[in-house]
């Protein structure tokens, strides 16, 4: 049973300069035990995406009126933008849905210690009485490889350092079981080293937990080794979803191709880094047609800047949006 | 490109912070760079990599008199073969020692000042330096340097908020150019950036140096990007400098355990690459407190006894240099046991 459907995703914010389009009717699924790569670069919207799902964006948020994100755990069915009272959203947040952020530092209440916070949802969410919470704490802390685990307990976000910081954080979202769990962006803020630690950390955990996993990240390195399954949004549009595998070997549209090429490779360094043309335009200025045709080298006159490019299936499961995507298909077959 | 002519040398610099005050005895000494031996070849793009609390920065700073020197010295020798000891500068010669030696700043959204327009923030070195006779002078001046980060004269009337990421960027290796510097330190400057304009920005910096004749120390976390602009490549760890070589020795063959674990700790884009990442124990221990011997045996899988007490020096030969016992190198001269890299 799919675990998430997010059907015609729509987030806007009004703003004082006028309305901005942040997720432009975006549609995938996740399976339990799943994990799905979110990649883009800043203004895709994979952190708005990702934050409407425990419904955290501020205020001057409006959601699409065709829009549904429907979450499923048992019997039960959620359409999280339909949900209201605050009683009813701690159902996605920290009931059903966890989420880990980029910066553990920003993400502790600097004044109340590690444990605290970790016993403080469970008492609210499982209902646990203190030592019971405490004991589990304790138990994931050891878990995610924080030695000395009962002493960092008591301690304090600052007394800790990044890397292990960015562990608590993981127990913290694990320790209520939930269905699904964000990472926005989770090793970004780590050194290479401790990155690698972090990453296979995540990896147990699937393997153990069997949650659903949304992972954010720009870095298409880090996808590789960790997703199933990866989408590449742009501008609020996902361009080009499918299996992890095969989006990276044969990328699709022009922007993944682009994003690839621009990385430098540590298996070639003779080969010249090549950047996307031209810059991300700014939100208030999106581009008619498809969003990505301003930057693209190999954008169709009088056509890419005029209409918006379909879905085409390049291979199963693997779609792309773009009009040279339905051509390749069409020579193909 | 390279000459044999040295902009920067290092020799056995310390960098040291005392943090708080103590009552009784000595308060303690927090060692950023502990005894950095470096040549930085003129007209080189140098990189420096080490993770965070390794001392890179405060290296690169040191190296433009922007932290105390605690021991050691550095000079600094410009294009016109001037030679600036920096521990003994009067204010004449650090006058000319700024207008030579400039830095880039990680974050093209802090590093402006918001109430500037573009011309006012790439003009205001040369006339805090005094450098220019008349506006009309300035403006010739920061024409020609904007013009060369592909800035055109329409950009230098706007504010910095209208700008992306990428021409912010650009906005400040302008001002860092504008008073025609011999020698840059490029702090993290492409950290900040999507990766679709970071490889642009590389390119600029790149052909600039080339354009220019620059010196470049580039700092930066990120290997693969070292790795594809910089001509030689020193790694450092806890203070201390433990492996220097071009990127293709270095990334081909690494001799240092730490060194090696960086590398593979690099997550591969190939999926099916299966893992073969030298995993760490830890993290990289206080420099408050650093460990005896080798700073690296605490977290190395390979430390011996004689790791833990003495304290490894560089070894090698004059392109490729490692400072670690288990490896099997003759030891250098002795004028030069610490590190001398002549590309």
């Amino acid at each position: 049973m799919t675990l998430l459907t997010v059907k015609d995703l729509e987030v806007k914010f009004a703003t004082a300069e006028g309305e901005i389009t942040a997720v432009d009717k975006i549609s995938f699924e996740l399976e339990p035990g799943e994990v799905l790569g979110l990649v883009g670069e800043s203004g895709s919207g994979k952190s708005v995406t990702a934050r409407s799902l425990m419904r955290l964006n501020a205020g001057n948020t409006r959601y699409g009126e065709g829009s549904s994100m429907i979450l499923r755990s048992g019997e039960e069915e959620v359409d999280i933008l339909r949900l209201k009272t605050p009683k009813q959203l701690r159902k996605v947040r920290g009931d059903l849905v966890s989420m880990i952020f980029q910066e553990p530092m920003a993400s502790f209440a600097p004044a109340i210690t590690i444990g605290k916070q970790m016993t403080e949802q469970l008492m609210l969410h499982r209902k646990m009485t203190k030592s019971e919470a405490r004991e589990l704490s304790v138990d994931l802390l050891n878990r995610v490889g924080i030695s000395e685990a009962s002493k960092r307990f008591d301690q304090y976000a600052f007394e800790l350092s990044g890397g292990m910081r960015q562990r608590a954080m993981i127990a913290m979202a694990l320790s209520t079981k939930p269905k699904l769990l964000i990472a926005d962006e989770p090793t970004t803020a780590l050194d290479v080293t401790i990155q690698a630690q972090v990453i296979d950390l995540m990896k147990e955990i699937v393997a153990e937990f069997g949650m659903g996993i949304i992972f954010i990240t720009h870095d298409l390195g880090v996808i590789a080794q960790t997703a199933d399954r990866v989408a590449v949004m742009y501008l609020g549009k996902i361009i080009e979803t499918g299996p992890v595998r095969e989006v990276i070997r044969n990328p699709a549209h022009p922007y993944t191709q682009g994003l690839l090429n621009a990385l430098p490779k540590l298996e070639n360094l003779d080969a010249p880094l090549t950047p996307v043309p031209g810059d991300i335009p700014s939100p208030l200025e999106r581009p008619s047609g498809c969003v990505f045709h301003t930057r693209c080298q190999r954008a169709i006159e009088g056509k890419c800047a005029q209409m918006v490019p379909p879905e085409v299936q390049v291979v199963a499961g693997h779609t792309s949006a773009c009009f040279l995507s339905e051509e390749r298909q069409g020579v193909a077959a | 490109m390279t000459d044999k002519k040295v902009a920067v040398s290092i020799k056995d610099l310390s960098v040291e912070f005392s943090i708080g005050k103590s009552m009784f005895g000595k308060p303690p000494i927090l060692t950023a760079v502990g005894g950095v031996s470096l040549d930085i070849p003129r007209g080189s793009f140098f990189g420096l990599v080490g993770e965070s609390g390794s001392g890179k920065t405060t290296l690169g700073r040191a190296t433009l008199h922007a932290a105390p020197i605690s021991k050691g010295n550095i000079t600094f020798t410009d294009s016109e073969d001037r030679v600036f000891d920096l521990a003994e500068m009067d204010r004449k010669e650090e006058k000319d020692f700024r207008r030579r030696a400039q830095l880039i700043f990680q974050d093209p959204y802090a590093a402006l000042s918001p109430r500037m327009t573009v011309r006012d923030i790439i003009a205001e070195p040369l006339e805090v330096m005094k450098l220019t006779k008349s506006r009309a002078e300035t403006d010739e001046r920061v024409r020609e340097i904007a013009a060369r980060c592909r800035l055109n004269v329409e950009h230098l009337r706007r504010f910095p908020h209208a700008f992306s990421g990428g021409q912010r960027q650009r906005i400040s290796i302008a001002r860092a150019l504008v008073t025609q510097p011999s020698y840059i330190v490029a702090d993290e400057s492409v950290a900040a950036l999507d990766v679709s304009i970071q490889a642009d920005i590389l390119n600029l910096l790149k052909s600039l140096q080339r354009d220019m004749g620059l010196t470049f120390l580039f700092i930066s976390h990120d290997l693969s990007v070292v790795a594809h602009t910089c001509d030689t490549v020193a790694v450092m760890y806890l203070g201390n400098i433990v492996e220097v070589a071009p990127p293709r020795k270095l990334f081909a063959a690494p001799r240092h355990p730490y060194t090696q674990a960086l590398l593979s700790a690099i997550p591969s884009l190939d999926p099916d690459h299966q893992s073969t990442a030298i995993k760490l124990k830890g993290e990289i221990p206080s420099p408050v407190n650093p460990p005896a011997g080798c700073k690296f045996h605490t977290r190395c899988p390979h430390a011996t006894d004689r790791c833990r007490v003495v304290e490894p020096i560089m070894r090698g030969d004059a392109e490729h240099k490692v400072a670690c016992h288990l490896v099997d190198l003759p030891v250098l001269a002795q004028s030069t046991a610490t590190q001398s890299v002549s590309a």
